[in-house]
């Protein structure tokens, strides 16, 4: 009988796990409340960008001084070179998004406001966009198109910190005539799939670029065909084009979303979207089954090993309750770096250190969830992504990359784990 | 139950994730999308009228519920939203037909021949969809004239110990009046696996009314309907449908869209399975037959919306993996565009057929010329739209089982399989155009 192992969580984390455990022959379960923050982040894979305040050029050269400031990091409990293999394992599963990029050196992307943001590995159409050569950039937007303000992003990117010298201008052309209702970004995306729209684009742009810009254009440059589109956008226009990430939906993280799922859906994996893992029933420290709660009632999914990717407190993995207490929702497994009940939770403003920030579920080498002595709670369950403690993402720039890094990890350290046979299934 | 269902719009922190998967507000700016419509506008609902019409374009699909990872129940919020909208006017003649069709069914059944001939005249559709509005081209179903409960009267299987374990078999109105066959054959796999199957009289569950906004009426067919089935799950059968939609009413929707809050549905929804789900787990137990005849053909399975909403996985794909030479390729498009009786609206079946259009194209990629869908309604659009024979699972099964081999000859015909004795019904209006 295969071995079956079920994921909870159906962001970066749960999906790369997945992946990764039908690789070691195991067949997989994902089951999710919803989908994750793929569709929300622009599709980078971001390692490390700051320590302490000071952007990352290199992230491989900086976890020294990182780790000396977050000893508690999740990447602790992952080799170096388990990073570095799973950027690699990514970037090679995923060809068809070529991705560029590694460990050594951070690009330098426009973020959606025009900030200069750092990124190790990058999908080509955004490859274009790296600011660290300095040069000549023009940012084009749609009028109407409420999710990109090229204009704002010009003026911001001129007085970024950029290690060379840039100029950045707003181009706005106004979109064909078309229904297209509410104007967002999925919508275009789909338009761009078409030659019309990008026919049209070319044929816009043509007298309004100068020599040597660079072309920065909203990430919607299609769905099924977004590379396509890119590639002929560069061949027609003579110069480098490149996305710059959009208010959500991200389109990118669509095409991401779409190219991990396809990969699962031809290893066999069932993604259970709409349901939620509410428990698991054990014997001897091992779940056996996880609970899962469905249109009708509740149903058990037999497990010879778990991956807990269910996200962070803006997914419902950890939640704060109206006493102040910090729970991890499915298992109820112990949280780390939870400010205790009745003291400071909040600091005023956003960037400060926020007590809350960094608390999740602590983990041992093997990224299983451990209890006060340090023990693993249960020994096949293993935990991934935002829900893990001791890392501030939006600080360090280190949210997907830590995803990437510890799904990985996780269907690893599984592998090494002894296979038994499923349990029966009972409803 | 229906205050925690709206309450739950606070949990929405506008990521927008339902926009992105929602199928409808992509095909038209007619509807403009679930957060809009659902968490935000609800907001503003208040006691009188809404102003705003727009949310009778949501197709109910419900992939923006299964999506939302705040556990907002934005499809739930939008059914009754519509409702509340219907309310205080006055439902289209259209709207209340096409909402009942167990009464259809009744009408047309005892006069097949001619019924079928006028859903199928290219005149009178032209009249039927100016007068009454249901479009000219939308997929229709024929009357088969003898219903699957006058059928499954006539059945006997001495076969079937007298201690069998049981089931309860919920048929849906569309395998009654338009598949019959489909229930024949749910039937004959169901004994085939040892089950003793008891076919209780039941009407329509209610769900086109709740889908065409008409709660009042719904909740007392799906009132009625319970009533029948509650006393067989007490007694702890099983309920096993064939139809996803239907089934999906029994188990949740009666609950948390039309707030019907009682035992006997409460125990009826824990009792419902959805037919390849009952199989499945069967099979986990160990106990399923696994005598399958070598099946060489390659069919696209598209797991329904509807299908979706039960969380329990695409059961038939693991089933019809246990099928010799048979090659099931998973289709990965979230609905059909039908939903229904959405699709077939004369001012919604250009939107419903553009839904489609990405399944349609990945089926006809394929080559296939059958594919496996469990919801009925979504196999006539699948075969309207995409030209091809759309068949439930369960076919399948039984064509592997070597079940058909009892059929009269020449009931095979032409297909490689066949809607035995639906042939009209599975190949729908594209065999018609």
């Amino acid at each position: 009988m295969t071995t079956q192992s079920v994921v909870i969580g159906a962001g970066l984390a749960g999906l790369t796990a997945a992946l990764r455990l039908t690789e070691h022959g195991h067949r997989v379960v994902i089951v999710a409340r919803g989908a994750g923050a793929t569709h929300l982040a622009p599709a980078t894979v971001d390692v490390l960008g700051y320590v302490g305040g000071e952007r990352v050029d290199s992230p491989v050269a900086s976890f020294d001084q990182f780790f000396a400031r977050s000893p508690d990091h999740p990447y602790r409990r992952v080799a170096l070179a388990q990073v570095e293999a799973a950027l690699t394992w990514f970037s090679a599963r995923l060809a068809g998004l070529g991705y560029t990029g590694g460990l050594a050196e951070n690009l330098l992307l426009s973020t959606a406001i025009g900030v200069a943001r750092p990124s190790a590995l990058v999908p080509r159409t955004m490859i274009g966009g790296d600011l660290r050569a300095g040069g000549r950039f023009v940012f084009v937007g749609f009028r109407g198109f409420k999710d990109f303000h090229p204009s704002l992003i010009a003026d911001n990117l001129t007085r970024a910190q950029v290690p060379a010298p840039l100029t950045a201008r707003a181009v706005e052309l106004a979109l064909p005539r078309d229904r297209l209702g509410d104007l967002g970004g999925r919508r275009l995306a789909e338009r761009f799939d078409s030659r019309q729209y990008r026919d049209w684009l070319v044929e816009s742009l043509r007298d309004k670029l100068e020599p040597d810009e660079r072309v920065g254009l909203p990430a919607v440059l299609g769905l099924r065909r977004a590379e396509e589109t890119w590639q002929e956008l560069e061949n027609r226009l003579e110069r480098h084009v490149f996305e710059v990430p959009t208010l959500p939906p991200s389109i990118p993280g669509l095409r991401l979303f779409d190219a991990l799922t396809a990969r699962l859906r031809a290893a066999g994996v069932r993604v259970v979207f709409g349901v939620t893992a509410v428990g698991a029933s054990a014997h001897d420290g091992r779940i056996e089954a996880v609970a899962v709660a469905n249109a009708s009632g509740t149903v058990s999914y037999p497990a010879h090993s778990v991956v807990l990717a269910s996200g962070g407190f803006a997914s419902g993995g950890l939640a704060l309750d109206s006493r102040g207490v910090t729970r991890e929702t499915v298992f109820d497994l112990p949280v780390a770096g939870a400010p205790a009940a009745g003291s400071v939770r909040f600091a005023p403003r956003y960037f400060d250190d926020q007590p809350l920030a960094g608390s999740g579920v602590p983990v041992d080498d093997q990224l299983r969830p451990v209890d006060a002595d340090g023990k693993p709670v249960f020994g096949n369950l293993h935990a991934a992504g935002a829900i893990l403690a001791g890392a501030v993402p939006w600080k360090e720039k280190s949210g997907t990359g830590i995803s990437l890094a510890t799904g990985y990890a996780a269907a690893d350290a599984i592998r090494g784990a002894p296979v038994t046979s499923m349990a029966e299934p009972v409803r | 139950m229906n205050d925690l269902i709206r309450s739950s719009l606070d949990h929405c922190v506008k990521c927008t994730i339902c926009e992105s998967f929602c199928p409808v507000s992509q095909a038209t700016p007619l509807f403009p999308g679930p957060k809009y419509i659902g968490p935000q506008a609800e907001r503003y609902r208040g006691v009188g009228p809404s102003p705003d019409a727009s949310v009778d374009y949501c197709s109910g699909c419900g992939i923006c519920t299964q999506v939302c990872p705040q556990d907002v129940k934005i499809a739930e919020i939008n059914s009754r939203a519509r409702a509340k909208l219907w309310e205080g006017r006055r439902i289209p003649l259209r709207n209340q037909l096409i909402a009942r069709p167990s009464v259809i069914g009744r009408l047309g059944t005892p006069v097949a021949p001619l019924a079928n001939w006028a859903l199928h005249n290219r005149a009178i559709r032209a009249l039927v969809q100016r007068v009454v509005g249901i479009h000219r081209d939308a997929p229709m179903p024929s009357f088969t004239g003898r219903t699957f409960q006058s059928r499954s009267r006539a059945h006997r299987n001495g076969a079937t110990p007298a201690d069998a374990p049981t089931v309860v078999y919920f048929h849906g109105c569309g395998t009654n009046y338009y598949e019959p066959r489909v229930g024949e054959m749910v039937v004959a796999v169901l004994e085939h696996n040892g089950f003793r199957v008891i076919v209780p009289a039941q009407d329509c569950c209610g769900l086109p009314l709740q889908s065409n906004g008409n709660f009042p009426a719904a909740r007392k067919y799906v009132q009625r309907l319970v009533a029948n089935l509650a006393p067989h799950a007490r007694s702890g059968v099983p309920i096993v449908s064939n139809s996803t939609s239907c089934g999906l009413m029994l188990k949740r929707e009666a609950r948390e869209i039309l707030g019907v809050e009682d035992e006997d549905t409460e125990v009826v929804s824990r009792s419902t399975f959805d037919l390849c789900e009952f199989l499945l787990s069967v099979h986990q137990r160990g106990e399923l037959r696994t005598d399958f005849r070598s099946l060489p053909i390659t069919v696209p399975y598209h797991a329904p919306c509807q299908q979706r909403g039960h969380g329990i996985g695409k059961p038939a794909l693991d089933l019809l993996a246990l099928v010799p030479d048979l090659h099931m390729i998973e289709l990965d498009v979230d609905c059909c565009g039908i939903a229904g009786t959405y699709g077939i609206k004369k001012e919604k079946y250009d939107i419903a057929m553009a839904v489609g259009r990405r399944l349609f194209s990945d089926i006809a990629a394929t080559g296939a010329d059958i594919a496996a869908c469990d919801s009925e309604t979504c196999r006539w659009q699948i075969a309207h739209g995409a030209g091809v024979s759309a068949v439930h699972p369960i076919e399948l099964l039984y064509r592997a089982y070597g079940l058909g081999a009892a059929d009269a000859p020449g009931a095979h015909r032409d297909l490689p399989l066949a809607a035995v004795g639906d042939r009209s019904t599975t190949a729908g209006n594209g065999a018609q155009r």
